[in-house]
Order: structure tokens, then C-alpha cells, then sequence
């Protein structure tokens, strides 16, 4: 019961603390797409992969007093902070979320800044195309973020590397 | 003349209650409309389980499709005609983008989809991309034409305007589902002045901007669209027979995993079950079919899922009492331990129902840039977040405002509550069992 809403916990748990709900939405989709099984469903919108679902969740958690939210002004925009409270951390305890290697995911991904994991959450939304195919359509749907082939490039390097990380105890 | 510009010798139209008429002249569209994967949407309720609540809610996809089509047509040919921003050349894409973007649906699809772990719209891609006749039809405009279509609802096209206008906060689509789901439903929320809407709406480069002038009527579009998730969406009667629901298609599948012989056999349901699901077997699924198999699984030896179908068939449903995570999970625990040993397994007799489970969505203003709001264009050209603007919208899309359930067989509890652990569980449940009123 609740366990979605658990492995979300779990998630912000391992990872200590997400600035920003839009690096939240990256970092839970990238998880995703490393074969952790999170339930929300992504679609691609303006700004790449986003979860309304995931969105509700968090809303429900910060309800429940689980998460922590602190809303910060960062130059002309907000930005909200997300930490596991201790009624979270209580609940965490009753539940049985095993995934062994997400907080090694997660505190990597989490070190990235909101540039890159946005380009890598596009390069995994359309890996079912070919490569060049990719790199075209970046392009095209990044185009105002102008990414650069070194970049892309990164990107690749970056997946491959956080699928070894992903599965080294499976 | 092309194919593609190809105009009907006389217009058809639909008669249709939210938009009077749906107006077709291209010839492509009306030879989409013309096939079969279209017409299947006919056999798919827009708003699932919800004529169980409302029962004027028969309303299917089919007509939701046409109505978004409609809209559409009336933004690109009316509001959008000769305005520079707008390149007429986007104009059939856009139309067939409106038609087709449903086109995945499966039956019951929010819990279908839930269980089996499916997604429409890749099945929209699928039928779009596909050996199908929408494809035929499509490729007769361009090779790349279905490609094309299929980018468009699927966000990834490079034209923004284009997707923005079947896909975003203030699209063709919400503005007829709102107004079509109320119309069905019989609510008197859901209404707001769409011809007004469509005659302030501006092309820009990336997405539909709103006239300053115009955003009463937005103000207005953005209150329907909260009222009628609380008061339609999201009606706990419906969330309930949507749980049930749930249940017996996760029942069917375990049941079959179990290598349990059903008296009749599901043949519409080995691939899902397996995994091997081909768009032909699931273009063969709409809600007859469904609806037929929770007939004959009344019969089946399994009593959970004999019983659930025939709760399901009977709208016999659960009931609910308000649950509290924060507060009540170990409550929960305590609970799933009594249910058991009542005989009734908590897996399919006792679900949290939450907010989050729900496909539809609440106005956001996008601080973070996570989804695109809505625009408003001042008089000096500047651009402006909707909520910024108007106080009414900021009061109802500042506010958080989650909800969960607890349901439960009621009519069990009540039948069996000379039983101690009934008594417990009414006990938790704050039930009063003797007054015959749960």
C-alpha cells in the first residue's frame, strides 16, 4: 500500500536533498529509464520529460508531512527545496522499498547540473531511434538550448555509465 | 490537384450538441474518419467508468475526437487565417494532429493501461506509423506525412505552435473534453465562453498566446477545469468502480499466471497477459469486449473474481471512509491483518485510492519550467504568466489540495459483523454496523 508514493520517499531519501522540481522530474525519469521500477508516467512536454502524475505525488507527500518543501526566490523565478522529514523518514522505516543501487544513481545524477540532465533525459526519451536520428532530433526539439555534438556526446558517455552503476548487483 | 488539398463536393457535417456542427471539407479528413481505427473509437467511453456516477456519461471518443478536430479547424481557418505568425502551410497537419490524438485509447484505459503498464500514446504512434488504413490515408498526403502526425501528438514536433495547439495548458482538447464531460455528465460546471477564447487567441512563435483582453474568459476556463476535477474527475463513486475495476483485470492476470483454467476461455486476453500483445490484438479490444468477459467471469469458479466482476455488472460498489497516510498507515497494517483473517484478501478488498492515480490535471504556472503556462499578451506587447495577471487564478493554482480513500466491501462487513474481527475492523473504520447506513 502507498508503495509508490514510498519509493518516491525513498528516492529523495537517498539522494539527501533536490533543489528544484524540475531536476526532481529528471532525476526520477532518468531512474526510470535505468530500469528502477517507478510507476509515474512521463510525456514529453516544452521542456522534455515531465510527470503531471509525479508532480500530484510530491504534492501528496509534502501534504502528508513526509517531505519538506521550501520555496526559495532565485533571481526572477522560484525554486523549492525538497528533504525527507522525520515523519517521512518513520514511514520510510514500515515500508520494505528495496533498490539496491539508486542511491548511487541518484546521488550522481543529482550532482549534474539541470542543463545536461535535461539533455540526457531527451537522449533516453528517444532511444528508440537511431543515434543520428537522436542527435537530429535534439536539435529540433532543443533547439534554443543549442547543445553541441561534444555535449551529446557526454550525454551517451554519461548513460552508459550510469547503466554499469545501475546494475552493479543485479 | 492533390491529394492533400482536395476538397469535398458538398461539406458534410455532424450534428453535434457541444459545437452544433462539426465541418468537414478536406477530403482527408473525412476518409480518416472513414476507418476502422477510427471507428473504433466509437466502442471506447471518453470518461470510462464515470456513467456508473453519471449516467448521462456514454459519451465516446469518437465524438470527443471530432469535437477537438472541430476546434481546431475553427482556431486555424477563423482566429489564425492570414495572421503572419501562422503558416498555412501547418494547417492539415494540425487537423489530422486533433483528429488522431486519441487514437490509441484502449478500453477502460486509465486502468487498463495501470495494469498491464501500457501507454495509448504509444499505441497512437503505432496506428499512426503502422500497416493500418489511417496510415494508408496518411501517407497519400506525403511519405512523411504520418511521421509527421505522430510527432505533433506526441510533443516532439518541431513546429511548437502546431503541438501547442492539441497540447497544452489551454488546447483544443481540454476545451472540448471540459465542455463536452459536462454537457454528458449533466453538471452545470464545465461551461465558459469558448467563441471568445478562440477570438483572443494569438499565434506566436512557440505557443497559443491569450489577448490581455480576453482573460475573463480564461479566468473562467481555468474554474471549470478545477470544478470539474473535483466534482466530475475525481467523484469517489467513480474512483471506486474504477478500483474495482483494477482488481479484476489484476485478478484475470494473476489467475492466469497461476495457470488457473478458466471456465471460458479469455482468448482477447492471452497476448496482454503474456506480454505479447501486437497492435492487431489490441485494436480487437474495445469495451464490449471487456464488458462481455465481466459477464461470463460472474461464472467463474474464482470467487474474488466472480465476485468483483459481478459487483462491477451490478454496480454494487465499495464504499469509502476518508484516509489520512500521514496519520492512519499503521492503521492500515492493523487492517490488512483483520481483512484476512475475515476471508476477504486485502490486496483486492481494502485500496488507498489517492489524487495522484487520476489522468487529469490543475492549472500550473510553470515556475520551474516544468510545464508551459499560459500566456497573456499586454497591450505593449510584453508577455505575461497567467496567474501573475489574474488574482482569481493564483488563489486556485497557489493552492495544494490532494485527497485519498480508503474503499472497502461495506455490504460485507455489514452481512458478517457478528464475526469478532468485524467488529474490530468497524471498530478502525469508525463504522456503525447496527444502523444499516454504511
Amino acid at each position: 500500500m502507498l508503495k509508490d508514493h514510498a519509493k518516491i520517499i525513498h528516492a529523495i531519501s537517498v539522494s539527501g536533498e533536490v533543489i528544484g522540481r524540475k531536476k526532481l522530474q529528471k532525476m526520477i525519469y532518468i531512474a526510470k529509464k535505468m530500469e528502477f521500477p517507478f510507476q509515474e508516467r512521463f510525456q514529453f512536454h516544452f521542456y522534455g520529460p515531465y510527470s503531471e502524475e509525479l508532480t500530484l505525488r510530491v504534492e501528496e507527500l509534502c501534504n502528508m508531512g513526509f517531505l519538506d518543501e521550501v520555496k526559495e526566490k532565485k533571481g526572477g523565478y522560484y525554486q523549492y527545496r525538497y528533504t525527507l522529514t522525520e515523519a517521512g523518514q518513520e514511514f520510510l522505516g514500515e515500508t520494505s522499498i528495496e533498490m539496491p543501487c539508486l542511491g548511487d544513481c541518484l546521488t550522481d545524477i543529482n550532482e549534474q547540473n539541470a542543463r545536461f540532465l535535461e539533455l540526457v533525459s531527451t537522449v533516453l526519451y528517444f532511444d528508440n531511434l537511431p543515434e543520428a536520428e537522436v542527435r537530429e532530433k535534439i536539435q529540433t526539439v532543443k533547439k534554443s538550448q543549442k547543445y553541441t555534438d561534444e555535449e551529446i556526446d557526454e550525454a551517451y558517455a554519461y548513460i552508459a555509465s550510469l547503466k554499469t552503476k545501475s546494475r552493479q548487483f543485479a | 490537384m492533390g491529394y492533400s488539398e482536395e476538397k469535398l463536393l458538398e461539406e458534410k457535417v455532424f450534428k453535434d450538441p457541444v459545437h452544433r456542427y462539426v465541418h468537414v471539407r478536406d477530403r482527408v479528413i473525412w476518409d480518416l474518419i472513414g476507418t476502422k481505427e477510427f471507428q473504433r473509437l466509437r466502442r471506447i467511453k471518453q470518461l470510462g467508468t464515470t456513467y456508473l456516477t453519471f449516467h448521462g456519461a456514454e459519451h465516446s471518443r469518437f465524438n470527443h475526437s471530432l469535437g477537438v478536430y472541430e476546434i481546431t479547424r475553427r482556431i486555424v481557418d477563423n482566429a489564425f487565417a492570414s495572421r503572419p505568425e501562422w503558416n498555412e502551410g501547418e494547417r492539415l497537419l494540425s487537423l489530422c494532429a486533433a483528429l488522431l490524438h486519441d487514437l490509441g485509447h484502449g478500453p477502460f484505459s486509465h486502468s487498463f493501461e495501470k495494469v498491464f503498464d501500457l501507454d495509448h500514446e504509444d499505441f497512437t504512434r503505432e496506428i499512426i506509423l503502422g500497416d493500418t488504413e489511417v496510415n494508408q490515408v496518411l501517407s497519400r498526403v506525403a511519405p512523411d506525412f504520418p511521421k509527421k502526425v505522430a510527432e505533433v501528438i506526441e510533443k516532439t514536433y518541431e513546429n511548437k505552435l502546431v503541438i501547442s495547439l492539441i497540447s497544452s495548458q489551454i488546447d483544443a482538447d481540454r476545451m472540448d473534453y471540459l465542455q463536452r464531460d459536462a454537457y454528458f455528465t449533466g453538471v452545470s460546471y464545465g461551461h465558459f465562453d469558448m467563441e471568445r477564447i478562440l477570438r483572443v487567441m494569438r499565434p506566436r512563435e512557440d505557443q497559443v498566446v491569450i489577448k490581455q483582453s480576453g482573460m475573463h474568459a480564461v479566468e473562467d476556463y481555468i474554474m471549470s477545469r478545477y470544478q470539474m476535477y473535483w466534482q466530475v474527475y475525481f467523484h469517489p463513486v467513480t474512483r471506486s468502480a474504477e478500483v474495482i475495476l483494477t482488481k479484476i483485470l489484476h485478478r484475470a492476470k494473476h489467475l492466469h499466471e497461476q495457470n488457473y483454467t478458466f471456465k471460458h476461455k479469455p482468448h482477447h486476453f492471452y497476448s496482454i497477459f503474456e506480454d505479447r500483445m501486437t497492435l492487431q490484438d489490441y485494436l480487437k479490444l474495445d469495451e464490449a469486449v471487456f464488458l462481455y468477459y465481466f459477464q461470463i467471469w460472474e461464472e467463474e469458479e474464482d470467487q474474488i473474481l466472480s465476485d468483483l466482476c459481478t459487483r462491477f455488472n451490478n454496480r454494487n460498489l465499495f464504499k469509502y471512509v476518508e484516509f489520512d497516510p500521514a496519520k492512519e498507515y499503521k492503521k492500515l497494517a492493523k487492517l490488512s491483518v483483520l481483512f484476512e483473517q475475515a476471508g476477504l484478501e486485502p490486496e483486492y478488498y481494502l485500496v488507498v485510492d489517492s489524487s495522484s492515480d487520476l489522468p487529469y490535471d490543475f492549472y500550473r504556472p510553470g515556475e520551474e519550467e516544468e510545464r508551459l503556462p499560459i500566456h497573456l499578451l499586454k497591450k505593449n506587447g510584453e508577455i505575461r504568466e497567467l496567474s501573475r495577471e489574474s488574482e482569481i487564478v493564483d488563489a486556485i493554482s497557489g493552492k495544494r489540495r490532494t485527497d485519498h480513500k480508503l474503499y472497502y466491501p461495506a455490504d460485507f462487513l455489514e452481512k458478517e459483523k457478528a464475526r469478532p474481527e468485524i467488529e474490530q475492523i468497524a471498530q478502525i473504520l469508525e463504522l456503525n454496523l447496527d444502523n444499516g447506513t454504511i
